[in-house]
């Protein structure tokens, strides 16, 4: 089975348009959404949500007024100041640690799970889709992500689909780590900007650190060619793969408007067959190849 | 006054409002980059770094010598960080959240802390602004205790600007939590709009008053305004896209400082942030 997973490093340089531009260019892909603080690919995809599930997060301290005699124990033990006044836990602040609940002489501190979260098993017009929703200033999200990328391959299997394409969070933090590891290869969009190159650089470190062959196409590219070319020297001297650029242009946000992929807004568009022609060469990359053999070979015996 | 600059969405122009505010107000200005993941206002104020130093968060350093394996370590810690295998103690830094529980509760005093890079802080100036920022260690998962570290050298009077990560989890909450005001930018998309509503709701969770700045306002629909009216969430500013703006940007410069009328209007909404500030802090 190969995984592509989509990453930028700066978020805003085109994601989520690409990723549902080119599940809309395939034959029986699975989709994943690993963003899942700030989720969007639902929105072109409308996905008819087949099963919901809870994600619970760690636990959260919780005292109890009735058993707790103000010793201050947790006060001092909590590295987070998370608990004030009155023996009051701050939610926001509290890490999960338990820390507070092992060491409270009078036992006097729960730890209920919380629920932080939904992950769903869905259908849209391109395949199936595993996606989910993180609750508003919640943690735990690098956990969310590694259990909907675990539930995509399931899914995948199960269905015979042999292509995943991950649509990851920016950044390179947690819920980045979590969408890379074990990935078969790591698209990053790049933008023709001071920042885009910046945050690539770190993105591209980080995909090697977890030692996932990656490869970069840069969007907007019309926006300042110059730059474009510091890309592409950045990116082949670093012998990685440039597969393409794409054009600036409003026909992305006009079809995100109507909740549409490009190609399907736009399909005989200048745009759309930039697209294409990079969609064509992330297939013809060593990675995902390699990896088809492999699949292939695999089946064969 | 402490204003958090945040979005949601990646790339709706947060640095852009941050390091063009700071370039137009008058007078002392502090600047703390807290999107320590990808830090990108440096590339645009260009200030010259004093100061660099390396932030490490504490991590189990265990002296098998005096360990007796009695698995306490192990039992408390809820992060998995910790592993007690026969005579061996096996520990996970990555994993560690440094709560020190495993050093307070081993009864042979066995733990002591050791530390982990988190990433570095520098610190710098450029044109009277005071600039901070921390770049979290590539490999790093764990980005609010460099944020916490960064806010850590916020001026106790005087403004301060807070460049915040994209999203609503740990991180985001990390910069934004006790601000004055948090200013939103967004852009007239659907996807915007989505995870503007999102930012909305977590600023409403920490009880902070917001604005909105609407970035390439002429983009896509109008339901960004309409959800900011029923929201009660003024629109502070509204940036047209136009191709100079997106052209200058993408060679890091200030379009504050190339176009004079923008500077004047940074000022403004200077201004009616205070304004705001100040209101929401009587009506408490």
């Amino acid at each position: 089975m190969t995984e592509l997973v989509i990453l930028s490093g700066k978020g805003g340089t085109g994601k989520t348009s690409l990723t549902a531009a080119f599940a809309a260019m395939t034959e029986n892909c699975l989709l994943c959404d690993a963003d899942v603080d700030a989720a969007d690919l639902h929105l072109l995809m409308q996905p008819v949500i087949r099963q919901q599930t809870d994600f619970g997060g760690g636990g959260i301290a919780q005292i109890d007024p009735q058993r707790c005699t103000g010793c201050g124990t947790c006060i001092d033990m909590c590295r987070w100041s998370a608990i004030g006044d009155g023996f009051i836990v701050d939610e926001i602040d509290c890490e999960g640690c338990g820390v507070c609940v092992d060491f409270c002489p009078e036992q006097a501190i729960d730890f209920p799970t919380k629920v932080c979260g939904q992950w769903f098993i869905s259908d849209t017009r391109f395949g199936p889709m595993v996606h989910a929703r993180l609750g508003i200033a919640e943690e735990n999200s690098g956990k969310l992500v590694s259990l909907v990328r675990r539930e995509a391959r399931n899914l995948a299997e199960k269905r015979n689909i042999d292509l995943i394409i991950t649509d990851g969070p920016p950044g390179v933090g947690c819920p980045v780590i979590a969408s890379v590891g074990g990935a078969t290869s790591a698209l990053i969009v790049a933008e023709p900007t001071v920042s885009g190159i910046h945050d690539m650089a770190r993105a591209i470190e980080l995909c090697r650190h977890f030692k996932v062959p990656v490869m970069v196409c840069i969007n907007k590219y019309d926006l300042n060619v110059e730059n474009c070319t510091t890309i592409e020297k950045m990116t082949r001297d670093g012998g990685l793969p440039v597969v393409g650029r794409v054009p600036f242009d409003p026909l992305f946000t006009k079809a995100m408007v109507q909740g549409k992929t490009l190609p399907e807004f736009d399909g005989n568009g200048t745009a759309s067959d930039h697209v294409r022609q990079v969609w064509a060469q992330i297939m013809r990359t060593a990675a995902m190849v390699a990896d088809e053999s492999t699949t292939i070979s695999a089946l064969n015996n | 006054m402490i204003i958090s600059i945040a979005s949601g969405k990646g790339g709706t122009g947060k640095t852009t409002v941050a390091t063009n505010l700071a370039a137009s107000v008058n007078g002392p200005v502090q600047v703390l980059d807290c999107d320590v993941e990808e830090p990108n206002a440096h590339l645009f104020l260009r200030p010259n770094f004093k100061n660099r130093q390396t932030v490490l968060t504490p991590v189990p350093d265990i002296d098998l010598d005096k360990c007796d394996g009695c698995k306490k370590c192990m039992d408390i810690c809820r992060f998995r960080a910790i592993t007690v295998i026969g005579d061996t103690v096996l520990t996970f830094p990555e994993l560690c959240h440094s709560c020190g529980g495993c050093t307070a509760v081993c009864p042979q005093g066995a733990i002591a802390e050791t530390g982990r890079e988190l990433g570095i802080l520098e610190t710098g100036s450029v044109n009277g602004i005071e600039f901070v920022h921390g770049r979290m260690r590539v490999g790093e998962a764990m980005a609010p205790p460099l944020i916490r570290r960064v806010r850590d050298c916020t001026w106790s009077e005087g403004l301060t600007l807070i460049d915040a990560p994209p999203g609503t989890s740990c991180p985001v909450i990390a910069a934004m939590k006790d601000t004055d005001f948090v200013l939103l930018v967004t852009e007239p998309t659907p996807f915007g709009l989505h995870d503007l509503k999102l930012a909305v709701e977590a600023v409403k969770i920490l009880k902070i008053p917001m604005g909105l700045v609407i970035n390439r306002a002429d983009m896509g629909d109008e339901k960004v305004n309409a959800y900011a009216q029923s929201e009660g969430v003024p629109i502070l500013m509204t940036i047209p896209f136009d191709r100079q703006i997106a052209e200058s940007y993408s060679r890091g410069e200030l379009f504050a400082r190339t176009l004079p009328e923008w500077k004047a209007r940074f000022q403004a909404l200077f201004d009616d942030i205070a304004l705001l500030a100040e209101k929401e802090g009587n009506e408490k």
